[in-house]
């Protein structure tokens, strides 16, 4: 027998996480429209009907506020129910739910019970879907106190930290991407719980610190790439979690660096690029010698048409642009 | 335990529901001088004239029941055995509070009493007792998750979404929606199409009728028998409870759209006095014994009352305590930051 960490795609690691997780514990229940008989909008829950039967899997109607809802009773009453919604746009309709209830009922009630749930959406753009179903809300949820938002990039952070969420007293918003259901990469065993709060290098570099979650990883690891061509060495860092910030891992960086650029899929208005460019400024102001970047979606609805959507999209090449807009702007010494 | 309270109540227990009742009124009377006097802050929505469909509810339920209710739900918690004390020191925000001050009137809950908590968002309470009945379903255990919410919140789509999954998968709830006539100044003819609600229940499958609010003997016979569906039948059920509430909406409502003989037909038909009279007529209680009653409750009161306003407020370093069962810092402000 090999030790080498078994590959799969992140897909797959979502989808051992949860067995993995469901065999371990009772309590664990998977809930959501079109999980069971159809295996998942995205197949992430593929054959588990079978395996766990329908008490464990549950297909709903469509009704995310009710059935989201339901998992938090559930969850206040000690079941760890693992909500799916279909994708992050139709969380918008759950919204009150998860906002004024799963966020609130732990401290609201003074810490009688917790609210030990997980709700998994997948979100992003890319796919010509258009405006209504392009959204990355991370920053919607990472606005919210009470929540845990999670933004895995691997398919070995999608398992470990969807085991972490799973076995996690708090809500936990577990935002997966459209794009990365295909990605492959070496992914954990059974034991390999990833902590919440832990951001990781996933390129070292001197220059400028990139700093990008969920698919925007691999935007700026190709970004990297060319820069590299251009003898910009960047680092690049994956928060992996909004809530909780490592803030510590990534000021450590950019006091390295001395130039900072955040990309983020979603909107540039007090959005989670500008939330954590904001966090920078507080603790790396002295050792910035540029303004931070933010490389965002274009302040627009997602538009349908292939050439619009790329370009309203982040791409390598703006982040690039990003990156040298901040090394141009260097204070000489 | 596997079996709902019988419907006809023995004379303890009327004696008892009396009691109840009677202390929701006291109690809330003197939450309003309270409030009047500047020591509650925020709503205040008193369910005074509610009395018996509160504790002809919660008296027809086993105490393990989880109850879920609105904001107006000093009752519920009061019916449940919550120590007043720790009620009325939660309305002053203090740290002896039921939820150490962070919840206030609108939020008060008692897990120990499975009182799973009141609730601000018309309609956003009710998917939370679905998935208590549906811990239950999945346990196998036999309790009936039970939760009362206004007409008005009939209106929410969550409510029927709920009722859909319910009767969709058989889950061990009843839905209460207590029809006191008004959604804050709106009375239900400007508000609902068709004036009854318990036939939207019956649209989903789910066995529905409506009943005299302002009685308690019906409410807790119909509650009895909806519990018994639910928890033997495994069935869902919901009641539609016709009532009034004497006062305005909370306490800044001045109640001025509401029509004073209307009030008076309803003030005449007092749960209180009308069940005071069933007592007396039926000699389980006298006059005397009856105003003895009143007169220990009102000294619960007062205490409640001393106790909440002797207590210490919550120290400000603990203003970001219970923000997460699992925190992963100790920053009194809160903070999304690992080690700000
Ligand atoms: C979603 C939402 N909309 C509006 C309000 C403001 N509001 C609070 S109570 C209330 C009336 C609710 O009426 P009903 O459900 O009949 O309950 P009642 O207050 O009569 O007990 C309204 C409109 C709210 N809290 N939540």
């Amino acid at each position: 027998m090999s030790d080498a960490p078994a590959q799969m795609t992140y897909r797959q690691a979502l989808a051992q996480a949860l067995r993995e997780e469901m065999e371990r514990d009772e309590s664990v229940f998977l809930m959501g429209e079109d999980i069971g008989h159809f295996d998942g909008a995205f197949k992430v829950t593929k054959g588990m009907l079978a395996e766990f039967g329908p008490t464990r899997v549950v297909d709903t109607p469509i009704t995310e506020a009710g059935f989201t809802g339901l998992g938090i009773g559930a969850a206040m009453a000690g079941l760890r129910p693992v909500v799916e919604i279909m994708t992050v746009n139709f969380a918008l309709v759950a919204m009150d739910q998860i906002v004024s209830n799963a966020s609130k009922i732990h401290y609201m009630f003074g810490g009688q019970v917790p609210v030990p749930m997980v709700i998994r959406m997948p979100g992003g753009a890319g796919h010509q879907l258009s405006a209504q179903h392009s959204h990355s809300l991370e920053a919607m949820f990472t606005h919210v106190p009470g929540l845990k938002v999670v933004v895995p990039a691997t398919p070995e952070d999608a398992k470990g930290l969807l085991k972490t969420a799973i076995r996690d007293d708090d809500p936990v918003i577990f935002l997966e991407s459209e794009g990365l259901y295909g990605k492959k990469g070496p992914v954990g065993g059974d034991d390999h719980l990833i902590p919440f709060g832990q951001a990781v290098v996933r390129r070292p570099g001197r220059d400028c610190t990139v700093i990008a979650h969920s698919r925007m990883v691999w935007v700026a690891l190709a970004a990297a790439e060319t820069l590299a061509g251009q003898g910009v060495e960047v680092e690049v860092i994956d928060p992996r979690t909004f809530r909780p910030l490592d803030l510590n891992t990534l000021a450590d960086s950019v006091r390295r660096t001395s130039r900072a650029v955040v990309v983020d899929e979603g909107w540039p208005e007090c959005g989670i690029a500008a939330g954590v460019a904001a966090h920078l400024y507080e603790a790396c102001f002295d050792w910035l010698d540029a303004p931070i970047g933010r490389v965002n979606s274009a302040d627009v609805p997602m538009p349908y048409a292939k050439n619009l959507e790329q370009a309203a999209i982040p791409q390598p090449d703006d982040v690039v642009a990003a990156v040298l807009a901040t090394m141009a702007r260097e204070v000489p010494r | 335990m596997s079996t709902s309270p019988p419907a006809g109540p023995t004379p303890e227990e009327m004696r008892d529901m009396l009691r109840a009742m009677t202390l929701i009124r006291r109690f809330e009377e003197r939450a309003s001088e309270e409030y009047m006097a500047g020591r509650i802050g925020g709503f205040l929505h008193l369910a005074i004239g509610e009395e018996a469909a509160i504790v002809g509810t919660v008296s027809a339920l086993r105490p393990d029941d989880p109850l879920t209710s609105t904001y107006r739900e000093h009752g519920q918690a009061l019916a449940r055995g919550t120590d007043p004390r720790a009620i009325m020191a939660e309305l002053l925000g203090r740290a002896t509070g039921i939820c150490g001050g962070r919840g206030g009137s609108m939020h008060l809950m008692d897990r120990e009493r499975s009182f799973y908590g009141g609730y601000g968002i018309v309609g956003g309470s009710v998917p939370l007792a679905l998935g208590l009945a549906w811990a239950s379903h999945y346990r196998g255990d036999d309790r009936v998750s039970v939760t009362m919410f206004g007409e008005g919140a009939a209106n929410q789509g969550v409510v029927s979404e709920c009722f859909n999954m319910a009767g969709l998968w058989d889950l061990p709830i009843v839905f209460l929606i207590l029809n006191n006539q008004y959604g804050m100044g709106t009375p239900v003819e400007r508000a609902a199409a068709v004036e009854d609600f318990y036939p939207r229940a019956t649209a989903y499958d789910i066995e529905s009728w409506k009943v005299d609010g302002m009685d308690v003997l019906a409410v807790r016979a119909a509650i009895s028998e909806a519990a018994r569906l639910a928890r033997e039948e495994r069935r869902p059920a919901c009641v539609e409870l016709l009532a009034y509430r004497y006062k305005g909406h909370s306490m800044s409502d001045p109640d001025t759209v509401r029509d004073a003989a209307e009030k008076e037909r309803w003030k005449a038909r007092d749960p209180l006095v009308t069940f005071e009279r069933v007592l007396l007529g039926e000699g389980i209680m006298d006059a005397s014994a009856i105003a003895q009653m009143q007169a220990e409750v009102d000294q619960v009161v007062d205490d409640a009352t001393e106790f909440a306003k002797g207590s210490p407020e919550v120290p400000v370093d603990q203003l970001a305590d219970q923000v997460y069962a699992q925190p992963w810092n100790d920053d009194p402000r809160g903070s999304a930051l690992v080690n700000p």
